[in-house]
């Protein structure tokens, strides 16, 4: 294979060369554990808390509000069931979420409605966006948590996080966000958008995998998740992962400082791919036109399948991802797509394209190219699309 | 996906793609819902399947199995035909990774469904000959395959 377009970036992303530069130091002479009294030891604290505090600015929160965690999934895992499990004392029972989170809230909210939580799950609409009208009418005095993500990371739709933070606030009502898709590309501040949790991944903004953090606002008791030691001012045990920790801040102080010329670059092609793909006959677009992450594409092409649709891009040197039930390691094809109203037929045959920084026009023009006769071949030798031509002739 | 060469192959090149016109038997197995529907066509003269076709709407292994289903039967007897397992299909293709297992279970009965679909036209009951042929292989409730 000769030329790669990876257009896979809401999966991961390279880890960039200031990221990785960053950490090298912290895997050779600086190896030394951040809690040891030594120089040695007292130098990586150090790079930990430069660290934080370049977070917190990109967040508009104190440094004493962010929390370093293993992952995104750690992150959302500690906030929902930290919560939770804090606020079950005082008789608060009720979490509310939207039905197209990620598995890592929606499987810790699964297993706490087994312990006796009652959840209700905001309908996304068509466009992929809850509505906060709906969010409102949830809310009881039983509520412990709003979770609501910042961004869908599979259709990319931006949810109206600031409205949200304001009738939690109004309610009294805890307010989490997985920010994962979000952070580094779009502009956040946790006091103008009243967000009381905001779970973070590195590798999802150059930065390194396995690390990842939780803003916890200041006041804010949370059960702790990963006991066994005094790290994180004791409240998240672990050795920090401080190699990790330094790549994630060196890697968001770049996508934060670039992210207004970034966006421009991203939208111009992403509005490129949609407009081009939307030719070819029974595609739509699934999520909002342009409530949508700056890199996000995400169609569907009806009487294909989207496992085929992926293997065919590789062979043109182009990775992406699909929701298709192949792909998704159950029966059910993707549960985002779904619950935007997609009958399982169309939602087997979707395709995310999502780009980064890294991405060029050529990319663009390239998969604008290589992509229709794909479908068209893949529609050829497909049966069910000899039934939907049959049915609207 | 960890698919061997011979699935690529057959999937990147598949064999007796396309439709058939007069075909002698047509077969169709899975479900939109499900993500997999293949089709089967077979000429017949004699006994002998003399030609197959097909069509598959589905991942990269039901393509392939497809194509290796045909491949197999092409010239054989319906006897024949009506031997080959999913177990066969599988290992002519090097294997399959566990998760689609079933679709070779897809080939094995589009190709009984073909054939059923022949002895239905000469007016001669199938089932005895062919057995039953479920609607789709998964286990019952797993899948949302029934309207």
């Amino acid at each position: 294979m000769e030329k790669i377009i990876y257009a896979d970036n809401a999966a991961t992303t390279s880890v960039s060369k200031i990221a990785l530069n960053a950490m090298l130091p912290f895997y050779e002479s600086q190896f030394g554990n951040p809690s040891s009294v030594y120089l040695l030891g007292q130098a990586a604290k150090k790079a930990i808390e430069d660290a934080r505090e370049i977070i917190a600015s990109c967040l508009g929160s104190n440094s004493n509000e962010i929390f370093f965690t293993s992952c995104g999934s750690e992150s959302n895992n500690w906030a929902i069931k930290g919560v939770a499990h804090n606020l079950i004392k005082k008789g608060k029972n009720h979490i509310i979420t939207s039905k197209f989170e990620h598995h890592a809230v929606l499987h810790p909210i699964k297993s706490l409605e087994k312990e006796g939580f009652s959840v209700t799950y905001l309908d996304v609409h068509e466009d992929g966006i809850i509505r906060v009208a709906e969010l409102e009418q949830a809310i009881t005095d039983k509520t412990a948590l709003v979770t609501v993500m910042y961004a869908n990371n599979e259709i990319g739709t931006i949810q109206p996080i600031k409205e949200i933070g304001n009738i939690c606030r109004k309610h009294k009502v805890l307010f989490h966000t997985d920010a994962v898709q979000a952070v580094g590309n779009i502009k956040i501040d946790v006091n103008d958008q009243n967000i009381d949790m905001l779970s973070i991944s590195a590798h999802k903004f150059h930065g390194p995998k396995g690390v990842g953090a939780l803003y916890v606002r200041r006041g804010i008791a949370l059960d702790q998740l990963i006991e066994g030691g005094a790290q994180e001012r004791g409240r998240r045990a672990g050795t920090e992962n401080v190699a990790g920790i330094v790549g994630m801040a060196a890697a968001l102080k770049v996508a934060c400082d670039g992210m207004i010329k970034r966006e421009e670059k991203l939208t111009a092609m992403r509005d490129k791919l949609i407009e081009n793909l939307s030719k070819i006959e029974y595609s739509r677009l699934n999520g909002h036109r342009t409530k949508r992450l700056a890199g996000n594409v995400n169609m569907s092409f009806n009487g294909i399948e989207g496992e085929s649709l992926l293997l065919m891009l590789e062979s043109k040197g182009i990775c992406a991802s699909s929701g298709s039930a192949c792909t998704s390691g159950s029966l059910d094809p993707s549960h985002v797509l779904l619950a935007i109203g997609l009958p399982h037929e169309i939602a087997h045959g979707s395709l995310r394209l999502s780009l980064s920084d890294e991405n060029s026009m050529d990319d663009v023009d390239y998969i604008i190219d290589v992509l229709p006769p794909i479908v068209e071949k893949l529609r050829s030798m497909s049966p069910l699309w000899e039934k939907i031509i049959a049915k609207n002739k | 996906m960890a698919y061997s060469e011979k699935v690529m192959d057959h999937f990147a090149n598949p064999r007796n793609v396309g439709e058939m016109l007069e075909a002698d038997g047509i077969g169709e197995v899975g479900n939109p819902k499900c993500g997999d529907i293949m089709k089967m066509y077979i000429k017949v003269k004699d006994n002998v399947i003399t030609d197959v076709k097909f069509k598959t709407f589905g991942c990269g292994a039901a393509i392939a199995t497809s194509s290796m289903a045909t491949e197999l039967i092409k010239g054989k007897t319906i006897d024949e035909a009506l031997k080959l397992t999913n177990k066969a299909v599988m290992e002519a293709l090097d294997g399959l990774p566990p998760v689609k297992i079933h679709c070779s279970v897809l080939a094995e009965q589009a190709i009984k469904s073909a054939i059923a679909d022949y002895y239905t036209k000469k007016g001669i009951n199938p089932t005895p000959i062919v057995g039953e042929i479920p609607c789709c292989d998964h286990e019952h409730g797993s899948c949302n395959c029934v309207e």
